[in-house]
C-alpha cells in the first residue's frame, strides 16, 4: 500500500479584526489554501497565551499559525506587541523542549490581505509538511 | 444629490438612487453573479490595471457587502434582454432586471459634503509620456500594484513585461504646483508623504536591491512624526532624495526602460535609467463635484474648492451645509477624520434642539435564567443555497452533530440567515427548551449580530451564541477537496459546540452620565471646543492657567487667508463668557483627577482653593510655546525676533520694522534637528505671510526668506507664489551649513549663507532678522499623568490613532485638540477643536454607558496581586486595590482584547467569551481525534 501523504494538523489563532477577516475576504475571492488548518476566533492576538499554544503543542498540534494586526494597527492599539514578545519567548521555549521553532509561526495580515492569508497558511502548511509529525507524536509512537 | 430646497434645520434633499438591479435585502453576497457573468470590464478599483464582471461588488471590502449590476456594460441591457446568466444562477432570486432609477426626496436638518478628490490625469504631460509609456505609471496604479488585494496579489512588476522593477524613481509634484500643464498652482500637501511610503513598502516588497530615487521640489513631511518617517527612510532604507524637478522622459531604445533628464543641484544635467517611472499625481476637484456644488449654490475658490473661513473652517457658504475632505482643500487622512468630526459638531450644535427627535428605542426582551440549566445547544447547519452544500456535506455535517455532547437539535437550513429561518430558530429554542445556540454558515463578523438579535428575542442571552465558519472559511477555500472541507466543517462545529457549552450568560449594564464637559486650556483650541460642547447643550468648565482667555492667538495677526484675528478672537472670548453653560476658572490649574468615561471627577485649583468638578468628558487644549533659540543673538539684539514678535512689530509699527530697508527671516530654528526632530508646520506660511507684510509696508525693502524645505502646503502655496511675484528672495540653506549672524558695533546684523544657485557664500545686510522658532509644549507631563493619557518622544500629547482617531485618547472621554497635539495653523486647530468637541459630546450625549458583555474581569479569589495586567492594558482600564492586594477591571473602560487575560500567570483573568477554557477546549476539540490515535499508537 503505497504512504499516505502526511496531513499535519494545524491550529490558527486568528485575531478578529485583521487576520480572521483576512481570511474571510480569502473566502469571498475564492482563494485556495489547504484544509488542514482549524481556527479559533480570538478578539486579538494578544488574547492569545503561550499556554494556550503550549496546550496545542501538548495535545500534538504539527504547527500553530498566529495572525494579527499589522503593528500600528492593532484594534487595541499595541496588543500585538505583546503577542511578539510572547511568541518569541515561546519559540525559544519550544527549541528547548525539543520542538522546531518554525512550527510556531506569527504573520501580520490585514483584513484587506486575503492573498497573503492563503499564501502563508499554504506555505505554512507545506513547511509542516516538509517537518513531518509533531516530535511528540513520534516520542508517543516510540514509546509504544 | 440633485437638488435641495429649504433652510437650515428644514432642508428638502433630492436624491437619484441608480437601479442596482439587485435586490439588496435578498443578496447574501456569494459573488455567483459575478462568477458567471460573462462580460469582462476594466475594474476602476484597480485603476484598470485588471477586469472585473459586469455583475460586480466595487471592492472586496465595500460595505454593504452587495452587489451590484452595471448597466452601461451589462449584455442584457447591451444587446436587448438576452443572457441573464447572473438572473439564472442567483441562488436567492435577488437579481432584478425591472428595477429603475428612483428619485427620492428625504428630509434633513443639515447637510454635510465629503465628495472627496479626484487624481490628477497625467496624460496631459506630453513631456512624460504617460499615455505613451506603459512603465510611465501614476502613484495610485502603484498603490494598486503594492496592494495584496491588487491585480498581482501584492507582487510587485511594472506593466510592459511584468518583470519585478530594479529601480524605480518618483517625480514629484505632477499636476500640482505648476500652472504650465493645468491651473494647480497648489501644492496637493499629501504627495511627498505618499511616495515615500510607496519607496518604503515597494522596497519592502522587492526580492532584490531596489534603488528608489525621488525627485522632488521641497520636501513636505509636515505632520505629526512625518520628519521622522522622511529621515529614516533616506538613513535605514536608503531612498534617494534628488532636489530636482524633471524636465523630460524618454524611452530608452530597445528596452521597455525610461530615462530620465534632470539638472542637478550643482547644475548639472544628467541622466538616470529607470525600470519604471511614478508620478506623483496630485488631489484636485472633479467636475461632477463641482456641479453639485453649483446645484447647492456654496462658493468655489479659484482652486475649484469649497470655499471657507479660518475660522469656520468646515462651513461653506451656505447656511446648514458643511464641508470636510479634500473638497475643502487638498488634505490627509487625519486632517480630513478632523473634519469630518468638525463637519458632524457643527451639524449636531445646529439640529442640538432635535436631537434624538427620530430615534426609535430597541425593544427590552426578557431574558430566560439559564444558570441552572445544563447545556442544551442547537445546531443549524446552513447550505447558503449552493455555497456551502455544493463543497461541504451539510447532511453528514449534521448527522455528525447530534452526536456530539450537550447538543440536544440539530437541523440543515437552506439559508440560516433568512427571515423564515429566524422565526424557525426562535421556535427551536422554544420547543426544544435549547439554551445555546451554534450556527455552522458564514463569519461572525458580518452576521454573529443577527443570530444573537434573534436568540435575544426569543428570551435568551446573546453571549450564548458560537458561529461555525463553514462558508468563508471552508467552502469557498476548499472548492475541490470537498471530504476535506467536510471534515473541517465537523471540526469547526465541534469545537464550537464544546466552546458554547462553556459559555455563561454575559451581563450588560448602564452607568450614569455626568453630562459635563471639562476643558483644559483657554486658547483658541479650548474656547472653540467649549462653545462647541455648549452649543450643543452640554454644561462645560473651562480651566486656564493664566489670568485671560484667548491663549497666544492674541499675539497674532492675520489667518493665512488674511483674515484678521483680533476681532475674531474678542468675539469668540465675549461668546464664551457670556455663554449660560460655560463656567470660565482663571488663574486656575487640574489638580486631581478621579473616575473614568462619563464618571470623572476633576479638582481645579485656583489660588489655593480646591474646587471638584464632575465631569463626563475632557478636553486637553494646553497650546504650544515658541522654542526661544539661544542662538543668533536672540534675546540679545532687539532687531532679532520671533515670528510673533514681529507680528507684534507690525501691529505697533515698532520704527524697526517700519523703518527697515532689509529683512532676513530664518527657517527652521529649532525645529528639524535631531533634538526636535518634527517640522513645526507653520512657521514656513508664516514668515511667507511677515514678508509679504514687510513688502507692502515698503515694496523697496530687501526682503530673504533663507529655508531648508518650503512648506506652504495645500493652498498656502498661492502665498509662496505671490511672495516669490512681490520680489521676496527664497534662499535654501542646509541643516549641515546654517546661516551664521554677525553683528556690527552699532547693533546692525549681516547674514551669511550659502546660496544654493551661485553655490557660494552670500552676506546680506539685515535690519531685522526674523527667526521662525520650533513650537514646543510645556507642562504637559503632569495632567498626561492626571488623566493617563501618553505623549510623543516630542513632548506632544499622543492621540489613540494617528490617522483615524486624531482627536480621542486610547483612554476614553478623553480628547485633544490644538497645539498640545502637534503645531498646527489655526484654522486646523478650530476644526480639531470643533471635532474633539464633537467626539466628547458622542459621550456626553447618552443616557448611560453601556458596560459589560465581552470584558476581562479578576477572580479575586486567586489573584496574587503581581499587576503584571496593570501594565499591558492599552486602556488604563485595570487598577491595583492597594486595601485587597488585587487588580480589577473597570469594565466601563475595558474592550475586550484579552491581553490582561493572557499576560496573567495565575490564569485569574477570564475575557468573557474567549475565557482560558473555551480556548483550551476549542484547542483540545480540535485536536481530538489525533488525541485517539496517539492514545492507539501509545496503546498498540
Amino acid at each position: 500500500m503505497a504512504e499516505q501523504e502526511f496531513q499535519p494538523k494545524i491550529i490558527g489563532f486568528f485575531c478578529n479584526w485583521c487576520t480572521y477577516a483576512g481570511a474571510d475576504l480569502a473566502g469571498v475571492t475564492r482563494l485556495q489554501y489547504p484544509p488542514n488548518i482549524r481556527v479559533i476566533r480570538v478578539m486579538c492576538s494578544g488574547t492569545v497565551s503561550p499556554h494556550h499554544v503550549l496546550r496545542a503543542f501538548q495535545k500534538g498540534a504539527d504547527g500553530v499559525l498566529i495572525g494579527g494586526c499589522h503593528i500600528g494597527d492593532c484594534h487595541y492599539l499595541r496588543g500585538n506587541y505583546m503577542t511578539i514578545k510572547r511568541m518569541r519567548f515561546l519559540q525559544d521555549l519550544l527549541k528547548f523542549t525539543g520542538f522546531e521553532a518554525d512550527r510556531l509561526h506569527l504573520e501580520w495580515i490585514s483584513a484587506a490581505e486575503g492573498p497573503k492569508l492563503a499564501q502563508t497558511v499554504t506555505a505554512f502548511t507545506n513547511k509542516i509538511k516538509s517537518m513531518g509529525p509533531s516530535p511528540l507524536k513520534r516520542l508517543t509512537a516510540k514509546a509504544a | 444629490m440633485v437638488g435641495i430646497g429649504g433652510e437650515p434645520g428644514h432642508f428638502s434633499v433630492k436624491v437619484l438612487e441608480m437601479a442596482r438591479y439587485i435586490d439588496m435585502q435578498k443578496c447574501i453576497s456569494c459573488g455567483i453573479c459575478a462568477e458567471k457573468c460573462p462580460k469582462k470590464v476594466p475594474d476602476e478599483y484597480n485603476q484598470g490595471l485588471a477586469k472585473r464582471k459586469s455583475a460586480y461588488l466595487s471592492y472586496a471590502q465595500a460595505v454593504p457587502p452587495k452587489y451590484a449590476i452595471e448597466r452601461e456594460t451589462c449584455l442584457y441591457f447591451k444587446k436587448g434582454g438576452k443572457c441573464k446568466a447572473c438572473e439564472k444562477f442567483c441562488p436567492t432570486q435577488a437579481v432584478d432586471f425591472s428595477q429603475t432609477d428612483v428619485e427620492k426626496d428625504i428630509s434633513v436638518g443639515a447637510v454635510i459634503l465629503s465628495p472627496g478628490f479626484k487624481p490628477y490625469d497625467p496624460s496631459q504631460y506630453t513631456a512624460y509620456h504617460y499615455a505613451k509609456l506603459p512603465n510611465v505609471i501614476t502613484s495610485m496604479e502603484l498603490e494598486r500594484f503594492l496592494a495584496a488585494a491588487g491585480p498581482t496579489q501584492g507582487h510587485l512588476v511594472r506593466p510592459s513585461d511584468h518583470k519585478e522593477p530594479e529601480r524605480i524613481a518618483w517625480l514629484q509634484c505632477v499636476g500640482s504646483r505648476d500652472v504650465h500643464h493645468c491651473d494647480h498652482s497648489y501644492c496637493s500637501a499629501v504627495c511627498c508623504m505618499y511616495a515615500i511610503k510607496e519607496a518604503i513598502i515597494a522596497k519592502e516588497h522587492s526580492h532584490g536591491p531596489l534603488d528608489a530615487a525621488i525627485f522632488f521640489m521641497d520636501m513636505r513631511t509636515h505632520g505629526k512624526e512625518f520628519e521622522k518617517y522622511y529621515w529614516r527612510a533616506r538613513d535605514e532604507f536608503g531612498v534617494r532624495f534628488i532636489r530636482s524637478r524633471v524636465h523630460t522622459v524618454d524611452p530608452v531604445p530597445g528596452t521597455d526602460d525610461v530615462a530620465i533628464r534632470y539638472l542637478t543641484e550643482d547644475g548639472e544635467l544628467r541622466t538616470e535609467e529607470f525600470d519604471l517611472v511614478v508620478l506623483s499625481v496630485g488631489l484636485e476637484t472633479s467636475p461632477g463635484i463641482l456641479e453639485l456644488g453649483k446645484t447647492l449654490g456654496i462658493a468655489i475658490t479659484p482652486d475649484l474648492f469649497a470655499q471657507t473661513s479660518s475660522f469656520t473652517p468646515v462651513t461653506t457658504s451656505k447656511p446648514g451645509i458643511f464641508v470636510c475632505g479634500a473638497f475643502q482643500g487638498p488634505k490627509d487622512i487625519p486632517q480630513s477624520v478632523m473634519e469630518a468630526s468638525a463637519a458632524a459638531g457643527a451639524a449636531s450644535e445646529l439640529l442640538a434642539p432635535a436631537r434624538f427627535a427620530l430615534a426609535r428605542k430597541k425593544p427590552v426582551f426578557a431574558e430566560h435564567d439559564v444558570s441552572q440549566e445544563e447545556p442544551r445547544v442547537g445546531v443549524f447547519v446552513c447550505h447558503c443555497g449552493i455555497n456551502i452544500a455544493s463543497v461541504v456535506d451539510v447532511e453528514a455535517v449534521r448527522d455528525y452533530s447530534t452526536t456530539l455532547p450537550h447538543v440536544a437539535f440539530v437541523e440543515n437550513s437552506l439559508f440560516a440567515c433568512s427571515q423564515d429561518t429566524q422565526e424557525l430558530i426562535k421556535e427551536r429554542i422554544r420547543e426544544h427548551k435549547l439554551n445555546r445556540i451554534v450556527v455552522a454558515s458564514c463569519t461572525p463578523r458580518t452576521h454573529e449580530p443577527t443570530f444573537q438579535e434573534t436568540i435575544k428575542e426569543a428570551g435568551l442571552n446573546k453571549y450564548l451564541f458560537h458561529m461555525a465558519n463553514i462558508r468563508d472559511q471552508g467552502s469557498w477555500v476548499h472548492m475541490n477537496e470537498p471530504a476535506a472541507a467536510t471534515q473541517r466543517a465537523k471540526d469547526q462545529v465541534r469545537m464550537a459546540v464544546a466552546s458554547v457549552a462553556l459559555q455563561p450568560p454575559l451581563k450588560e449594564f448602564d452607568l450614569p452620565i455626568t453630562k459635563a464637559g471639562l476643558v483644559v486650556g483657554g486658547g483658541v483650541a479650548g474656547l472653540e471646543a467649549a462653545l462647541g460642547l455648549a452649543d450643543q447643550g452640554y454644561q462645560v468648565h473651562v480651566v486656564e492657567k493664566k489670568d485671560f482667555l484667548g491663549g497666544h492667538a492674541r499675539k497674532l495677526n492675520h489667518a493665512w487667508t488674511g483674515e484678521p484675528i483680533q476681532p475674531y478672537l474678542d468675539d469668540l472670548v465675549k461668546r464664551v463668557q457670556n455663554h449660560p453653560k460655560v463656567e470660565v476658572h482663571l488663574d486656575a490649574a487640574i489638580t486631581n483627577v478621579k473616575g473614568f468615561v462619563g464618571n470623572f471627577v476633576s479638582t481645579v485649583t485656583t489660588s489655593g482653593r480646591d474646587t471638584e468638578i464632575p465631569h463626563g468628558a475632557a478636553i486637553i487644549a494646553i497650546g504650544g510655546h515658541s522654542y526661544k533659540p539661544q542662538e543668533y543673538f536672540y534675546g540679545q539684539n532687539p532687531r532679532v525676533m520671533l515670528s510673533l514678535e514681529m507680528d507684534m512689530a507690525l501691529r505697533e509699527k515698532n520704527p524697526l520694522v517700519t523703518d527697515a530697508q532689509s529683512a532676513v527671516f530664518i527657517q527652521c530654528v529649532g525645529s528639524r534637528i535631531p533634538e526636535r526632530p518634527y517640522c513645526s508646520r507653520v512657521c514656513c506660511t508664516h514668515s511667507v505671510e511677515n514678508a509679504l507684510q514687510l513688502k507692502e509696508l515698503n515694496p523697496d525693502m530687501d526682503v530673504f526668506i533663507l529655508y531648508r524645505d518650503m512648506r506652504t502646503y495645500g493652498t498656502r502655496e498661492n502665498l509662496y507664489k505671490e511672495a516669490r511675484e512681490k520680489g521676496v528672495m527664497f534662499i535654501r540653506f542646509s541643516v549641515d551649513d546654517v546661516p551664521k549672524v554677525e553683528q556690527t558695533a552699532d547693533g546692525r546684523l549681516t547674514v551669511t549663507v550659502r546660496d544654493h544657485v551661485l553655490g557660494r557664500p552670500v552676506t546680506l545686510e539685515a535690519d531685522i532678522l526674523g527667526l521662525a522658532s520650533a513650537i514646543i509644549v510645556k507642562d504637559q507631563l503632569d495632567l498626561a499623568q492626571l488623566f493617563k493619557v501618553p505623549l510623543t518622544n516630542d513632548g506632544f500629547f499622543l492621540e489613540a490613532h494617528m490617522k483615524l482617531r486624531p482627536v480621542d485618547f486610547a483612554t476614553d472621554g478623553v480628547f485633544v485638540a490644538g497645539l498640545a497635539h502637534y503645531p498646527k495653523p489655526m484654522d486646523e486647530s478650530i476644526a480639531q477643536a470643533k471635532a474633539a468637541a464633537a467626539r466628547a459630546a458622542v459621550v456626553l450625549s447618552q443616557e448611560s454607558i453601556r458596560a459589560g458583555g465581552v470584558v476581562a474581569e479578576v477572580d479575586a479569589s486567586t489573584c496574587v496581586g503581581c499587576q503584571a495586567c496593570v501594565g499591558v492594558c492599552p486602556f488604563g482600564a485595570i487598577t491595583f486595590l492597594e486595601d485587597q492586594k488585587v487588580c480589577e477591571v473597570n469594565q466601563a473602560l475595558c474592550k475586550g482584547c484579552g491581553t490582561c487575560a493572557a499576560n496573567c500567570p495565575s490564569e485569574c483573568i477570564t475575557l468573557f467569551g474567549f475565557s482560558h477554557k473555551q480556548l483550551y477546549t476549542q484547542v483540545d476539540e480540535a485536536l481530538a481525534e489525533l488525541e485517539v490515535e496517539m492514545e492507539e499508537a501509545a496503546g498498540a
